[in-house]
């Protein structure tokens, strides 16, 4: 008889284990958003990375569909305290996308169409933690929730996974992006409860 | 994904400046556009209050409130005209 103990499966956790300090479960997936949602068609979509030297590394639609693409289902957490589990994407990794980028830079900004930006350390986005992703739930992602293609950083709040992301400009030194520049946290750890600065 | 007038931004504006914003007349950095704060369209389902021209969508002016401070950022307005009688 095979014995297996709750802790061997991590995600089999209860609710509210899965739930950081302060938040609620929705059950609706909120769109927040800091204005009008910018229209994207994926023959204009360009996602670019540039290096701290202004090497770029460019992709189209076509290219981004062509590389491997993974499928993670994870739980996200807004910093406005709704957390939803178990959302399930589709997207290519990070780790994939930076393969060929040379770079020594600790930081990175990421830039979306219609010009929101938010910072983090390079090191966040790479090693499985980090997608662009282009669908959610088995569909196309919708405009609303950042389509064609959003980041998706889950292990931090949810304003760091940018809509309608365009590029990504890797830096030598942090500067803050759209919500880190007035009161918001620069990293925004959920389970360190880390929604404003000098939390 | 739709926004509200600018007068959802007169008590908040209020309680951290003491000035009635309603008055307010704000002239767009980006544009030039003078715009009475109820004009402004105000993106609030957000982590903040991110209120826009009217004319052409540029941020005007973002409010930040935390549980101990306000965070305002201007730097999409050129000036506020503030009636003083």
């Amino acid at each position: 008889m095979a014995i297996v103990t709750p802790g061997f499966f991590g995600k089999r956790r209860g609710a509210a284990d899965r739930l950081p300090p302060g938040q609620y479960l929705a059950d609706d997936f909120p769109v927040l958003t800091a204005g009008p949602t910018p229209v994207v068609h994926t023959e204009d979509w360009e996602f670019t990375l540039t290096n701290e030297v202004g090497e770029r590394h460019t992709w189209n639609w076509r290219e981004l569909q062509a590389l491997p693409a993974e499928t993670p289902t994870v739980d996200i957490h807004c910093v406005t305290k709704w957390s939803k589990l178990d959302t399930a994407w589709r997207g290519v990794s990070l780790d994939e996308l930076f393969a060929d980028v040379d770079t020594a830079a600790d930081y990175a900004m990421v830039h979306s169409y219609g010009g929101y930006t938010t910072n983090l350390p390079l090191e966040d986005l790479l090693d499985g933690q980090a997608w662009i992703a282009y669908e959610y739930d088995g569909e196309e992602l919708l405009a609303q929730h950042g389509g064609p293609a959003r980041l998706l950083v889950p292990h931090l709040y949810f304003w760091k996974s940018a809509k309608w992301v365009r590029d990504i400009e890797l830096m030598v030194t942090d500067e803050p992006g759209f919500w880190e520049s007035l009161g918001y946290h620069d990293y925004g750890d959920p389970w360190l409860e880390q929604r404003y600065q000098g939390d | 994904m739709t926004y509200v007038d600018g007068n959802v931004l007169a008590g908040p504006l209020a309680e951290v400046f003491g000035v009635d914003f309603t008055a307010v007349t704000g002239t767009c950095a980006s544009c030039g556009f003078a715009a009475a704060l109820a004009t402004l369209r105000v993106y609030s389902t957000a982590p903040g209050f991110v209120a826009r021209c009217p004319s052409c969508e540029e941020v005007v002016l973002r409010l930040v409130r935390t549980p101990t401070e306000a965070w305002v950022d201007l730097r999409g307005a050129r000036s506020l005209r503030v009636p003083l009688t």
